[in-house]
């Protein structure tokens, strides 16, 4: 009992860094199609801006939730006003335009930093489930996953911005017709995608060894995330990573960590195989 | 192609052109004091980078020291060094121009046990002296290179005794998944086993793992009482992280290979790191006079270096065993060298004295056992004069000097 707790919380964990990993990547393939091999890369300035903002004596708290998106989405915004506004609709320019950004961003970080280790310690403490022990900041991950979920649904569904996005998406010169300016929506739209991801790399940074190139780590089983879920961004991002999370811990608990990884491929293939517009494509068609 | 005579002239009046353009090099060459090229091949970038670019900075302090003090046979060194990047592609390429292109005396390099079995064949074929300065997992047999980084006898071998007395015998071990793992892990249970202990499990990890939460239920579920880990680079970083997280640190004892070989106990808090144990050929702690001569020296050349482990004083070491050959020797010719370090070589170097053994071209040294305590190491054991018994139970150069091979343990 007490295990099979302890192995919920373990998909509970994965899951839901799966997910606030993904929901920014997400937004920015699902809204924009543009395919931002960076994605890793904002990850990894998220977690050096909670990394520098703590060790500058920033509250840790402060500085994963508020520093970590703030800056990243600062920087999305630079980036697209610099690169990928030239790249909407070019779907293979922006893959290449976006691997260089990423060798760039880990040349830029490493000159400045160094190709050392960094970190910061975990906040809150460990709790005892009858003889095993797991940690607070799981259940702070979910919570946290929970949130960002919650907000860019209520964004999406209920907001001016909201439906004046989405319409962008759908038909840009007919929101343009009816005088939408569709480049700054993408603009505000790449920034918030940014801004999540800088989330994502705040809230990892504790948990990681973080060094310039631990992006490479993340951006595989992003794309399969996001690629998996399909169009819709919050349901489709929701159960590709709540699926993908389970079989990726319970395949790592149940046989080894190699395995865990070979399995999660494998069912990302048979997944793509059976539903190619992904979980949302089939399940909730025309939902947020 | 058919040969044409247009093609014929035109190709023939290149070769002449190039020639005429090398030959007067070739003459000032001939009577300038002509430098000893020293090859390098270390990754400056890319994932292995942390563990290369203090490499790097402690050959180029050898190389300064060798040409302030005049340089090696009367002639200057000059280093030819290539960033590798992580790949080992390139690793095979550089290799290459190293030895083909570039002629150089000697190689110093190579860190991952990958990146080694990528380039020692082409070493051998080109007949060009290679140095490996990597703690690795022991067994290379191979006249053409010395080794001067720690094998698991050296190390391995001391640390599950101590740490097994520290935790208990039942012993939870988790490695990285690549050579250096894998064989490291066996070495693991082989003294586990002849400590009277018992290994639970043995797991391996793919290098971008990052999330360990099944792992760390897993060993719980287990229950060791001691868990030896030779988990390696960044993200397995994370693993001590989150098991901290869990409240598990001091529950459960941990020492590890690899543990510490870059800056990792800085990095950690104090909480996350305290008390796991690690033997290593070298800690920037220690307080010997060579020691802290060589920290002062290599801080002064690289100010940004974050930890000095026995990665950099292996290489420092390795090049000054070589530089000591070439001074036996009297040439920087391949096989007098070779026959010059066989005589069993020393080199006062930072860990102490190091020795070349004739019959595994390993080295004997001093091992140190140490302790993380409030972000720093604590040496609290030293075992002088290390022998790399693994690999001189299974190779003799002596009696096979043409043995070329890894051998690997079998449980």
């Amino acid at each position: 009992m007490d295990l099979a707790i302890i192995l919920a919380l373990d998909v509970l964990n994965g899951a839901a860094s799966l997910f606030l990993l993904c929901v920014g990547l997400a937004i920015i393939f699902g809204m924009m199609k543009i395919i931002n091999l960076a994605h890793g890369e904002f990850v990894m300035l998220g977690a050096y801006a909670t990394v520098i903002a703590t060790n500058a004596g920033m509250n840790i708290w402060v500085s994963m939730i508020i520093v970590a998106p703030l800056f990243v989405g600062l920087v999305g915004l630079l980036i697209e006003r610099c690169l990928i506004r030239f790249l909407y609709g070019r779907l293979v320019d922006s893959m290449l335009a976006t691997w260089g950004l990423s060798l760039l961003l880990i040349g830029l970080v490493t000159t400045i930093y160094g190709n050392t280790m960094n970190g910061v310690p975990t906040p809150l403490g460990g709790f005892q489930v009858g003889e095993y022990r797991s940690s607070w900041y799981t259940l702070f991950l979910a919570g946290m996953a929970v949130s960002v979920m919650a907000l860019v649904y209520a964004l999406l569904r209920f907001t001016r911005f909201g439906l004046i996005a989405r319409a962008v998406m759908q038909n840009p010169n007919m929101a343009a017709t009816l005088g939408v300016n569709p480049s700054r929506v993408y603009m505000i739209t790449f920034g918030i995608g940014a801004g999540l991801t800088g989330l994502a790399g705040g809230l990892l940074a504790p948990l990681s060894g973080i060094t310039p190139v631990m992006g490479a780590a993340f951006i595989a089983k992003c794309f399969i995330t996001v690629v998996g879920g399909g169009a819709t961004i919050i349901s489709g991002t929701l159960t590709a990573s709540g699926l993908f999370g389970l079989v990726n811990q319970l395949g790592a608990y149940f046989t080894t960590p190699v395995y865990g990884e070979v399995i999660l491929f494998l069912s990302a293939i048979l997944l793509i195989r059976i539903l190619p517009q992904g979980i949302s494509g089939r399940f909730f068609k025309g939902m947020s | 192609m058919s040969l044409t005579r247009r093609y014929f002239l035109r190709s023939t009046a290149a070769a002449a052109s190039v020639t005429a353009l090398a030959s007067p090099v070739f003459i000032r060459n001939a009577f300038a004091a002509e430098p000893i090229l020293v090859g390098s091949l270390h990754d400056q970038s890319g994932t292995m980078a942390a563990s290369g670019s203090p490499m790097v900075d402690s050959l180029k302090l050898g190389v300064e020291e060798v040409n302030a003090a005049g340089g090696l046979l009367g002639r200057p060194l000059k280093l030819v060094h290539y960033d590798t990047q992580s790949n080992i592609q390139l690793y095979s390429q550089y290799a290459q121009q190293l030895s083909v292109r570039d002629k150089v005396s000697v190689i110093v390099g190579g860190i991952t046990s990958a990146s080694r079995e990528a380039i020692r064949p082409t070493f051998d074929r080109f007949r060009t002296l290679y140095v490996y300065n990597t703690l690795y997992e022991g067994g290379v047999c191979d006249r053409n290179m010395f080794i001067t980084g720690t094998t698991p006898a050296q190390t391995v071998a001391k640390l599950v005794p101590y740490a097994m007395s520290k935790g208990g015998k039942k012993v939870y071990i988790i490695a990285a998944d690549y050579n250096y793992g894998q064989i490291t892990a066996k070495w693991m249970q082989k003294y586990v086993k002849e400590n009277g202990g018992e290994t639970l499990s043995v797991d391996f990890f793919p290098l971008d793992v990052t999330n360990f939460g099944p792992t760390i239920s897993k060993i719980q579920a287990a229950r060791p009482d001691l868990i030896l880990s030779a988990l390696v680079g960044g993200n397995h970083v994370a693993f001590y992280r989150q098991w901290a997280a869990a409240g598990m640190k001091d529950r459960i004892q941990i020492a590890s290979t690899t543990f510490g070989l870059f800056n990792e106990p800085a990095t950690l808090s104090a909480a996350e790191s305290d008390g796991i144990i690690g033997t290593f050929g070298y800690f920037e702690e220690l307080t010997t006079p060579a020691s802290t001569a060589y920290v002062d020296k290599l801080k002064k050349l690289s100010r940004g270096i974050p930890y000095i482990s026995e990665l950099a004083a292996a290489t420092y070491e390795g090049f000054n065993l070589w530089v000591e050959g070439v001074k036996k020797a009297k040439t920087i010719e391949r096989l007098p060298v070779i026959e010059a370090l066989e005589t069993g070589i020393a080199f006062d170097g930072p860990s102490g004295k190091v020795v070349v053994d004739h019959k595994t071209h390993h080295v004997s040294r001093n091992t140190y056992l140490a302790v993380v305590k409030d972000r720093k190491w604590v040496v609290t054991e030293t075992f002088p004069d290390a022998q790399p018994l693994d690999t001189a139970a299974v190779c003799d150069l002596v009696k096979n000097p043409n043995d070329n091979k890894q051998y690997e343990i079998s449980l």
